[in-house]
């Protein structure tokens, strides 16, 4: 039942990878079951459109309007799905927050669950051998490989993704970012830091 | 009894590359893979669990050496000619011209916002009853495999089987992916956030208060 094969049927594709590819998709064109143009339009919609600058909007606003942070880290799909992030790989969102006490961090050491709809596609390291094995053993030498070291008495929080639970960092707002409207708070807001491997920016 | 992506908590894989902030670009192949992957989901002859079922059992030697979209395209592959929509002659280049069956079934460009859109909640119904509150402590099954088909898909790591925890989180109910992978029902019950300490899980814990939290379905969970 778990469909164990000595001979996986993908071996009788071209082996080099980009051929593999260019092959399965060629025979599925060919048969009517894909849409080369829906191909397209989906590289442009994770290449070009859904990125985490769709998240950094949301902890600018949370940063500045304590009302929303409050109903974020409560419930944020109501205000995900108004602000039309709700979406594939972010069904189920839950935001938990960096605090001086506690400083989280997200992995998913099964594969690579993410939140597409907030930060897009995930980036290399995310989906790495290397970051799935090491974040939830020794997240803080993980951490120092980004740069980040936590002060004294900041506990570590790693969340593995093992559901279709999707996680969001909301990482602490910066010092000198008094007084900066939601549009230049969101400048700070580094992909990283919403997944809990890097700090937001500290205002030049 | 667990598979080779199974790999949280292991030795040995060196160090992390960071990578430039904003949204990250792939080569040609990797998107297209990418696309292709989420195209042919479209086509219903499978669900999320057993897609990612799908990559976890490559064989152990094809799995550490394919890059992450050869997994993909790899499992997409393989899942095409078990669920019968390709044949083997099929991707050897011989098989039989003309429009599949299935093809009305195929996402158009026009589509692809709405699907993307859409996405596929997994939270369900359930007349399973909750059986713990936030703040219990539970404990995980030992070993770390599923219960209903032996090798099957389960969404309990190994490095946090046997291990006490406290729950800090209720989900609700949800798809139970160890028999949705294996197309034996959506089976929805209980989810959880479970916080472990590192001392539970790590023989040399970095820091004594460090946590790892997981999602644990409720027939992973003992009460403890």
């Amino acid at each position: 039942m778990p469909h164990d094969h000595h001979d996986h049927p993908h071996s009788l594709l071209p082996p080099d990878p980009a051929l593999r590819v260019k092959a399965l998709e060629t025979i599925l064109t060919r048969k009517g079951l894909i849409d080369p143009a829906a191909l397209d339009e989906i590289i442009d919609t994770y290449q070009n459109r859904i990125g985490p600058q769709n998240g950094a909007r949301v902890v600018a606003r949370a940063w500045a309007d304590p009302a929303f942070k409050a109903a974020l880290l409560a419930d944020p799909m109501p205000l995900l799905t108004e602000l039309g992030y709700y979406g594939r790989q972010g069904e189920h969102m839950v935001v938990v927050e960096n605090t001086p006490e506690t400083h989280n961090m997200v992995v998913c050491t099964l594969c690579s669950c993410y939140p597409w709809p907030l930060l897009g596609i995930p980036p290399g390291w995310y989906k790495s051998d290397a970051y799935r094995s090491r974040a939830v053993r020794e997240p803080r030498k993980v951490l120092a490989e980004f740069g980040v070291s936590l002060p004294e008495g900041t506990a570590v929080r790693v969340w593995d993704s093992t559901a279709e639970i999707r996680y969001l960092v909301l990482p602490m707002r910066p010092e000198g970012s008094e007084g900066l409207d939601e549009e230049a708070l969101a400048e700070l807001v580094t992909r990283d830091s919403m997944i809990g491997t890097g700090l937001a920016r500290v205002p030049a | 009894m667990t598979r080779v992506h199974d790999m949280g908590g292991r030795f040995g894989d060196g160090a992390i590359a960071p990578e430039a902030d904003g949204i990250p670009q792939l080569g040609d192949w990797q998107a297209r893979a990418l696309a292709l992957t989420l195209a042919a989901g479209a086509l219903g002859q499978w669900n999320i669990d057993i897609s990612r079922h799908a990559r976890e059992r490559l064989s152990p030697a094809d799995y550490g050496r394919f890059s992450y979209f050869e997994k993909w395209i790899a499992a997409l592959a393989d899942l095409l000619v078990e669920t019968g929509v390709l044949t083997e002659d099929d991707l050897r280049g011989g098989g039989a011209a003309g429009v599949h069956p299935l093809a009305e079934r195929a996402m158009k460009a026009e589509a692809v916002a709405a699907v993307l859109a859409r996405g596929g909640p997994a939270d369900r119904p359930s007349n399973v009853a909750a059986r713990f509150e936030v703040g219990q402590m539970v404990r995980t099954l030992r070993p770390a495999a599923n219960r209903l088909v032996d090798g099957g898909h389960t969404r309990l790591p190994a490095y946090a089987a046997g291990a006490r925890g406290r729950i800090v989180l209720k989900h609700g109910s949800h798809v139970l992916p160890d028999s949705n992978a294996h197309r034996l029902g959506e089976a929805p019950e209980p989810l959880y956030a479970v916080a472990f300490p590192a001392s539970e899980l790590w023989a040399d814990p970095e820091a004594p208060g460090d946590e790892v939290v997981l999602d644990l379905w409720q027939s992973y969970l003992e009460p403890a």
